[in-house]
């Protein structure tokens, strides 16, 4: 296999990828001669807007194996979509967020496009060397964007946090490929041993440690609610959607073509995984107070339930796995960036309006913004109508086909759980104005144009997503994995 | 055309919010003219040039939704469709008259929701494909329960929140086994399709076939609600503001009826011809037990809340007695308690308005105040005892009748639910219109418009009453399938 010949058409394939980084070297460049906080997010959004009219010519070559580190397919492509159309939505969130609180807004742009970058090289990932170098191009990008724009001390902690368990996840992750690789030769995913040993099922269960710690699957959890919290919003969103839905796209494509994924144990390890996840992730969120941790205890569960269709897929076969993946997180991805996109519209200069209490009576006081938050949270719960039920739909077809009932109950008890944190926060802003406990957070934000063109757009595609998946969900099925 | 009927109530809905800039008044004509619109447009229905050959649909509409997965949009209308979509009409017309004085904050989003859970209503009484039948069933418990959030009383969030929990959480099982149901119809034949006629002839083996069957069956139960899982119906009785309540009893507890109707009998024959006595031993449960407790109430609407988990235990009977008489039975019993309820439900609504508690210990020899009152809650009252001549005697009749042909024994103790009846009707007369005069209150009897509401619904009890065939024979287009069902067998069920 000639895998390592780069053509043109390879070149083709990379255009997405290439661009992004194109995009990060100018804009790294100009602020380093211009510093411009509109000149900035300009460049920015070019270059993504590049980015996603590039798709259609990388598209065009078909799937295509680029230098045997990367797989250009649509899976991978339906991805990096994606995560340009969240990063375009958190830059237009950030922009005005960054514009009260950062001295110097420019290099967030940058960070942010370096992120993006990891996370493509991951969702095109099928070999272990693109996959570490992909996510530790995402997680480095990520600590200093969690301690961006603020001199607040939790956003400090927060970002040691991520720093330290995330080097301690990228240590596993590391010596559970050493381990693998001992055992297989070979660094590519489709990399086979003669027999399961004892070191191979310790390198593939050190790997999903790894990844487990990256996903916050329980018990890896522990820095999630803190680094959500003191992370400032449009970082939450990018942290909770992009980072999350790139390890999990490269999980799904690692449990497919690695051989070793499919050891009997692992599905042991995973359903464990996924059962705990759903429950505490639930049961956690239920005593929050604070809007931020509530949605971080929620993404646990979220994380969960999205482990099915990982699960289900050694049993129903990667194509309906892909597809559910594939809906799942962009119906989360869309849901989250809402929920944060109302809170950083909601946050005045001097904080962010993440305690519950700042919501109470929003509907009488700003209906459209509660309407937003509403339709999130609604989508969140899964109810109908929305983008979130056609993605638990989605979850529980596939679980079904593979017959995980127990999970599926597990499911069920955690959709009644979440259902009911949800509500509490839909029936606060329904409350009548004063009262709550704390009148909702006055001198909020000046909204820009930007941000409520992307509000307005995230709301209006959660609703399209619920109302007419049909063109979605037939894309997916034509492009999804094999 | 069946679209429209939701449609109309759906932009009603947006039109009343956006109307209350036209004056506080506004959304309630606008929903009055949305819900008389709909009414409108379902009357030729009626007509006897479209009585329809057997099974066939009275209207129906279908386009293809989620090709993927065989979701298709598709409604339908029949006899047993109509005759609750009349209802649901009846009754929307009616909380919107309840609200009229009683809203006085947000009247245009109220409204809204008021429509929005009818069109939820009536789509489910339409969808005739389950993942449509189930985004219906879900979408029609948001709008309810901020009714109840936001206009109830003093305890209404945790009374919302129990309401939003029960339906959905066993929405989600009737989720499952609608994609149970599916899968395996798509194993057997490779087609995935949600569509309700194609469905019901898929072969299921028995053991599975209970599985989907129970999962179909706890939705339902407890939405009718049926004892053990009626305990949130009390509560968002209680604390709904009266024009929920009148939508509560009159329509969303019907829909879980018609599942059972629609769906758990015909899909699952054997299976539910198998479960029928723990059924109608639930059933029983529920009429003396909602009994039993309505008895013991000091709260007027809490009363009226569990006698109304008294009559929905007699149509489980009815359902699973699934026989002619007593299939009849349960819809006729389905049509009166929605009115008799419904009635009720306003009279202690607009009593509350008046004095302020709903608290009967504080009532008493109201009578002398509000003859007007008095005269119609005796009149609901003894509709909902199973006076002979008004419409509740009839279901009520017609499902013990079917009920011992199938087992005397459960028969002979439902109808004790008729002397059960009687005392808490009484009571509840006794305590609120006679007796003594406990504290003193100045009342202002009944007005035009509610005069107006009420004597609508007293016409439609008389008429249900006293001449019930055309009712029935309407329902009978939808049931006679579902009767013969069951005698597809050799033998009736046991």
């Amino acid at each position: 296999m000639s895998a390592a010949a780069i053509g043109s058409a390879e070149l083709t394939a990379l255009l997405p990828i290439v661009t992004l980084g194109t995009t990060a070297v100018v804009v790294l460049l100009w602020i380093a001669f211009r510093r411009n906080h509109a000149e900035a997010v300009w460049l920015t959004l070019g270059g993504l807007s590049a980015t996603l009219l590039a798709l259609a010519p990388a598209a065009g070559t078909g799937p295509r194996d680029v230098t045997g580190l990367l797989r250009i397919d649509g899976y991978a492509l339906f991805f990096i979509a994606l995560f340009c159309l969240a990063a375009i939505i958190v830059v237009l969130l950030a922009r005005d967020y960054l514009r009260e609180r950062a001295e110097q807004p420019e290099e967030f742009y940058l960070l942010l496009l370096t992120s993006l970058l990891g996370a493509s090289v991951l969702a095109a990932s099928t070999h272990f060397a693109s996959f570490f170098l992909g996510l530790e191009t995402l997680s480095i990008s990520l600590f200093p964007l969690i301690a961006y724009a603020t001199r607040d001390a939790r956003a400090l902690e927060a970002a040691t946090k991520y720093l330290v368990l995330s080097g301690v996840a990228s240590g596993f992750l590391l010596f559970g490929m050493a381990l693998v690789y001992a055992e297989t030769g070979s660094l590519a995913f489709g990399g086979t041993a003669p027999a399961a040993t004892a070191v191979l099922q310790a390198g593939a269960v050190l790997i999903l440690v790894g990844v487990g710690f990256k996903l916050s699957f329980f018990p890896f959890h522990l820095w999630t609610a803190d680094v959500y919290q003191g992370a400032p919003a449009p970082v939450t969103a990018l942290l909770a959607t992009v980072s999350k839905g790139a390890v999990f796209a490269v999980l799904l494509r690692y449990g497919v073509d690695a051989p070793l994924a499919r050891l009997p144990m692992s599905e042991t390890v995973l359903g464990t995984l996924a059962g705990a996840s759903m429950l505490i992730g639930n049961l956690a969120a239920l005593a929050q107070h604070n809007l931020k941790r509530l949605l971080a205890y929620s993404s646990i569960a979220h994380m969960g339930y999205l482990l099915l269709a990982v699960i289900a897929m050694q049993r129903i076969g990667p194509a309906l796995a892909a597809e559910t993946l594939g809906f799942y997180l962009a119906a989360y991805t869309l849901t989250t960036l809402a929920a944060f996109g109302v809170m950083t519209a909601m946050s005045p200069a001097d904080r962010e309006a993440e305690e519950i209490g700042d919501y109470a009576g929003l509907f009488w006081t700003r209906p459209a913004i509660a309407l937003l938050l509403t339709l999130s949270l609604l989508s969140l719960a899964g109810i109908p109508l929305t983008a979130g039920f056609i993605g638990k739909f989605y979850l529980f077809i596939a679980a079904s086909h593979a017959a995980l009932w127990p999970l599926l109950g597990l499911f069920v008890v955690g959709s009644g759980l979440g259902l009911y944190y949800y509500l509490r926060v839909i029936f606060r802003m329904a409350a009548s104005v004063g009262e709550g406990t704390a009148p909702g957070p006055s001198g909020a934000l000046q909204v820009s144009l930007g941000t409520e063109a992307a509000l307005a757009f995230l709301g209006l595609s959660i609703a399209v997503l619920g109302l007419l998946p049909a063109s979605l969900i037939d894309f997916l099925a034509a492009e999804a994995l094999r | 055309m069946l679209v429209l009927l939701i449609a109309i109530l759906a932009v009603g809905g947006l039109a009343a919010w956006y109307g209350e800039r036209a004056g506080p008044d506004a959304p309630r004509w606008i929903a009055l003219a949305a819900i008389s619109l709909v009414g409108l447009l379902l009357l030729p229905y009626f007509g006897p040039a479209v009585s329809p050959t057997d099974g066939a649909w009275l209207s129906e509409i279908y386009a293809t939704w989620i090709p993927r997965f065989g979701v298709g949009f598709h409604l339908a209308l029949d006899g047993l469709s109509l005759a609750l979509a009349v209802l649901t009409v009846l009754l929307g017309a009616a909380a919107v008259a309840a609200s009229w004085t009683e809203i006085r904050d947000r009247v245009g989003f109220f409204h809204c929701n008021l429509l929005w859970t009818l069109a939820g209503v009536l789509g489910v009484f339409l969808a005739m494909d389950l993942f449509l039948f189930f985004v219906f069933w879900e979408a029609m418990i948001v709008p309810m329960a901020l009714l109840i959030a936001i206009w109830g009383h003093e305890d209404r969030t945790a009374a919302a929140m129990k309401f939003f929990l029960f339906t959905q959480l066993s929405g989600l099982l009737m989720l499952l086994a609608m994609i149970g149901l599916v899968l395996l119809h798509h194993r057997n034949t490779g087609i995935f399709t949600f569509d309700y006629p194609v469905l019901l002839n898929a072969e299921l083996d028995g053991d599975v076939a209970r599985w989907l069957m129970l999962g179909f069956f706890v939705a339902f139960a407890v939405k009718l609600p049926a004892v053990p899982f009626h305990t949130w119906l009390p509560d968002a009785h209680t604390q709904a503001p009266t024009g929920g309540s009148v939508l509560l009893a009159g329509v969303l507890l019907k829909t879980g009826a018609y599942g059972l109707l629609r769906f758990v009998l015909p899909l699952f024959p054997e299976a539910a011809a198998a479960f029928a006595p723990v059924a109608q031993g639930l059933g029983v449960a529920s009429i003396l037990y909602g009994g039993w407790l309505a008895f013991g109430q000091d709260d007027m609407k809490r009363l009226i809340a569990y006698t109304s988990i008294s009559h929905m235990g007699f149509v489980l009977v009815g359902v699973f007695a699934w026989n002619e008489q007593g299939i009849d039975g349960a819809v006729m019993t389905m049509l009166a308690h929605g009115i008799s309820a419904s009635a009720l439900f306003m009279l202690a609504g607009g009593l509350q308005e008046r004095i302020h508690t709903r608290d009967m210990r504080r009532m008493g020899r109201l009578w002398a105040d509000v003859p007007r009152m008095g005269a119609i809650a005796l009149f609901f009252s003894v509709a909902a005892l199973g006076l002979p001549g008004l419409g509740n005697f009839v279901g009520e009749f017609l499902v013990l009748q079917g009920g011992y042909l199938v087992s005397p024994v459960i028969t002979a103790i439902a109808a004790l639910g008729l002397v059960v009846a009687p005392v808490y009707s009484l009571v509840l007369m006794q305590r609120v219109f006679q007796g003594t005069c406990l504290e003193p209150h100045r009342l202002s009897d009944c007005g035009g418009r509610e005069l107006a509401a009420f004597g609508v619904l007293m016409l439609a009890t008389l008429w249900l009453g006293l001449y019930p065939l055309p009712a029935l024979t309407v329902a009978k287009w939808a049931t006679a399938p579902v009767v013969e069902l069951s005698y597809s067998g050799e033998d009736p069920p046991p």
